[in-house]
């Protein structure tokens, strides 16, 4: 059976380490903080401006001075503190997050990652993603194997306008979890979803890649 | 004796406005928006401007109801999905469009009022974003040049401000604000709460008023775009029992 989203979040959550600051993308990396490890601490980035996010406020409680980069009201914790966004992105790019876990439309066996337009269609713009793949520690990206259509979205190369280039260590589909190297060494499967064969992976997956899985 | 502070954001924007100027906009889609200014731009009916804003509002509200004038020429932005009409102005070509990664974007604008005609980054290395742009080498590593930028006007929102113009924001409405206010050639800034002189304490003072030209008191709606809740515990849980 292929992982569920929330299994997928489950997996991503087992990347962060006690001590971590950490951002968060929209979509299955915001379930992640659902399944933080209780014997490990770590802090939550907002990149519009928030480092210690709590969770959401209860109904009534909401304040609009207080929102997440997904434009959702959240919280403050007793340890949290506020900044401007040229701050949040000074703290981005120059490397003081540990961890950032998004989405993507495709990434490519060389860490090259696609995830914020698509041609001929209404283009949203980039917000923060271009610079947390450029300036955090390490980038892993959360997706569903295919698309809608059954496409791959692990590739060769990525077809969509890249968001950054050799980008990615970490890729968790619903089928399994992907080593990407960065040109230490190829791509490598590494962990399967229960009940998924490495068959069904290579049917599914454009890239190349070698089979490194625990015994 | 010159005194910064206005009665209306009608009287604060007197003089400043003309076709074709450039304006900078704080907020974070629509947290921290200066609503009352944005309004009295509506009402001015000043138009072909350029837009510089993290988000460009919704379809009735912020940034938005500049769109929906027609005043808006062009945007400088990082993200404008929440805005339908955004994207009817953009596919019909009457609305040109600038996307910034939004690091690159605060940065531009800090460096704008820093007095920072450029600097090297490494977002958006081998996109779209650094194409015609120079790319160069520092220690092993490429990095892309951006331009500061500044504006002709910068319009913020603060929560509290005095009549020397120091201005403190709240939580998360914080965003492009501070930056804003320093790359604007004249600065408005519109607060919840006009304070008498000496009431903010110096050292917990965002924005040195040196930056803020004009101020004034506001109402804000301070509409929420998507309100987000969690049940309430029950008391059992509330207690760590498994339900």
């Amino acid at each position: 059976m292929p992982w569920t989203r929330d299994e997928m979040a489950a997996r991503a959550a087992k990347e962060l380490k006690d001590g971590y600051y950490v951002n968060l993308g929209i979509g299955i990396p915001t379930l992640v903080a659902n399944y933080i490890p209780p014997d490990v601490r770590v802090t939550l980035q907002s990149e519009n401006g928030m480092l210690g996010m709590g969770p959401f406020p209860y109904e009534g409680e909401a304040d609009p001075d207080l929102i997440n980069a997904g434009k959702q009201t959240i919280t403050e914790l007793s340890s949290s503190c506020y900044f401007s966004s040229a701050d949040s992105f000074a703290m981005i790019r120059g490397g003081h997050i540990d961890l950032s876990i998004l989405g993507a439309m495709q990434v490519a066996g060389n860490g090259d990652l696609a995830n914020w337009m698509v041609p001929g269609k209404m283009v949203k713009g980039m917000g923060g993603a271009m610079d947390l793949v450029a300036g955090v520690k390490r980038v892993v990206v959360v997706m569903e194997h295919v698309e809608k259509s059954g496409a791959p979205k692990l590739v060769n190369a990525c077809s969509l306008p890249l968001t950054g280039k050799g980008v990615v260590d970490l890729v968790i589909t619903d089928l399994g979890v992907f080593d990407v190297g960065r040109g230490k060494h190829p791509l490598r499967l590494i962990e399967l979803a229960t009940g998924v064969t490495v068959e069904e992976v290579k049917a599914k997956t454009e890239a190349p890649f070698e089979a490194a899985l625990a015994a | 004796m010159v005194t910064k502070t206005r009665a209306t954001a009608a009287e604060a924007l007197e003089g400043l406005l003309f076709d074709g100027m450039t304006i900078m906009a704080g907020g974070f889609g629509l947290c921290g928006i200066p609503e009352n200014l944005i309004a009295a731009i509506r009402a001015s009916g000043v138009k072909d401007l350029t837009v510089v804003s993290n988000n460009c509002g919704v379809d009735d509200f912020g940034l938005g109801i500049l769109l929906a004038g027609g005043q808006i020429r062009k945007m400088i932005s990082s993200y404008v999905g929440e805005n339908k009409l955004f994207e009817q102005l953009y596919l019909s070509g009457d609305l040109e469009l600038e996307f910034n990664p939004q690091g690159t974007l605060a940065e531009r604008i800090r460096a704008g009022g820093a007095g920072i005609p450029a600097f090297y980054t490494k977002t958006g290395v081998g996109t779209l974003v650094a194409e015609g742009k120079e790319v160069r080498e520092f220690d092993g590593e490429l990095y892309v040049m951006e331009r500061g930028l500044t504006a002709d006007l910068s319009i913020v929102k603060a929560w509290k401000g005095d009549a020397e113009g120091n201005l403190v924001y709240r939580k998360t409405a914080r965003n492009f604000n501070p930056m804003m206010a320093t790359a604007g050639k004249v600065t408005v800034a519109e607060v919840e709460e006009l304070v008498d002189v000496g009431r903010l304490d110096p050292d917990h003072i965002h924005t040195p008023g040196i930056y803020v030209d004009r101020i004034l008191q506001g109402v804000h709606a301070k509409r929420i775009e998507r309100v987000t809740t969690r049940p309430r515990e029950t008391e059992g849980a509330a207690a760590g029992e498994e339900v």
